[in-house]
């Protein structure tokens, strides 16, 4: 596992969460089953990371999203198994 | 070789999405883990051929980025078993609607598990008819609203599990949308089989069935997925044996496959007329 960085003290593998707007309809699913409270709507309904620093990387919202409107991006920074 | 990292983007249409599913409907969970299955088993595209009847669920072939057919309703395993026969290399995945599998293609279903032809059959089980606007299907129950019950089913549901034992599938299996791994691994192993596999995914369709039976919103229809099924073999089965029962109920290695004892009676015939 990466290093914490002193400028990301949370964010121990540097997570994104990549959630398409225009695809998420807004059910909610990702947001209720989400063990670590990440998510919440926005202002428009959509899903949205709010805490991203408390996510584990579990994908749960990933694999439970009906529209594939969101992606767990993971950002190693030793990436050693670049294509 | 180390795989590429999972990507749905690599394996759907993209033009076709966002997809025609309400927001909450189940379906697009099991999109995802058919997806999933597919890239984690290392299949090509081109391997794999994906012929669904008419329904919500039979939406599904659209937007998966494999040979394709969408036909008719009922009738996916008939134009599959076609398929299949003229190209048994290819592998053969049929998702279904419950009305779709069990309704007015029950017959197919039944002749299908009687062969063994190697077909991976994945029920989409909603208990409705989605697409129509929510008569009941076979699956429904007793007691459940339907547009078609007012007053309340009368009818029994079939057990898909029981029904496809006994109508001879050698790979029979069942788990939910909450359950997206497990899912995603049996439909796995499913694909896997060599022979006819019928995969029972329970899941929601939040519009109809959820609205009408007031079950909730697609949130509570699935965590009732959680609390009403159990692993076979699980303390929680052990201790509340009615719950409804998840995982293989079925792998068996020893039944012939159809495409190859068809091949083995073209064989014989043509040493005959020889
Ligand atoms: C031969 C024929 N009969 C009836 C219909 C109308 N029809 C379309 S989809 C459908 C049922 C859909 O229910 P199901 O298979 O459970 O799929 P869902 O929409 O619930 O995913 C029916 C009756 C049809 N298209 N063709
Ligand atoms: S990956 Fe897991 S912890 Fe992170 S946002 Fe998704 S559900 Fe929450
Ligand atoms: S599960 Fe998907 S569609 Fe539903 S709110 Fe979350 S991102 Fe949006
Ligand atoms: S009607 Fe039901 S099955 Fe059809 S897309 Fe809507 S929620 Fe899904
Ligand atoms: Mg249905």
């Amino acid at each position: 596992m990466a290093k914490n960085k002193p400028s990301e003290p949370r964010t121990k593998n540097r997570i994104r969460h990549l959630i398409d707007t225009q695809w998420c309809k807004g059910c909610g699913i990702c947001i209720h089953f989400c063990p670590e409270k990440v998510l919440e709507f926005d202002e428009q309904g959509k899903a949205k990371a709010v805490r991203p620093e408390d996510c584990i990387a579990c994908r749960l919202c990933e694999l439970r999203c009906p529209d594939l409107a969101i992606q767990i991006i993971m950002d190693k920074e030793d990436n050693h198994d670049h294509p | 070789m180390k795989q590429k990292e999972f990507n749905f983007k690599d394996y759907i249409r993209n033009r076709y999405f966002p997809h025609i599913w309400c927001p909450g409907c189940g379906h697009g969970i099991v999109l995802g883990a058919l997806l999933r299955a597919v890239h984690e088993l290392g299949l090509e595209k081109n391997e794999i051929v994906v012929t669904s009847g008419i329904g919500c669920s039979s939406r599904i072939s659209g937007y998966v980025d494999f040979h394709t057919l969408h036909t008719i309703h009922g009738r996916a395993l008939a134009f599959a078993t076609g398929v299949k026969l003229s190209k048994p290399s290819l592998k053969a995945i049929v998702p279904m609607g419950d009305g779709d599998a069990l309704a007015i293609g029950g017959n197919h279903f039944i002749h299908a598990a009687r062969r063994n032809i190697d077909i991976t059959a994945i029920v989409m089980n909603n208990r409705i008819y989605g697409m129509t606007g929510g008569q009941f299907s076979p699956l429904s129950g007793s007691g459940k609203k339907a547009t078609t019950a007012p007053y309340l089913t009368i009818d029994r549901a079939f057990d898909i599990v029981d029904l496809a034992k006994s109508a001879g599938a050698t790979f029979v299996a069942r788990s939910t949308v909450f359950h997206a791994t497990e899912s995603k691994d049996i439909i796995k192993k499913a694909i896997t089989h060599k022979g006819f596999s019928v995969v029972e995914i329970l899941t929601q369709c939040p519009t109809y069935y959820g609205r009408k039976n007031k079950e909730g919103d697609a949130i509570q229809m699935m965590e009732g997925f959680n609390t009403h099924t159990a692993k076979i073999g699980s303390k929680k089965l052990e201790n509340n044996p009615n719950l409804i029962q998840r995982g293989i109920f079925v792998e068996d290695k020893t039944v012939p496959e159809y495409c190859e004892a068809y091949d083995q009676i073209i064989a014989t015939a043509m040493k005959e007329s020889l």
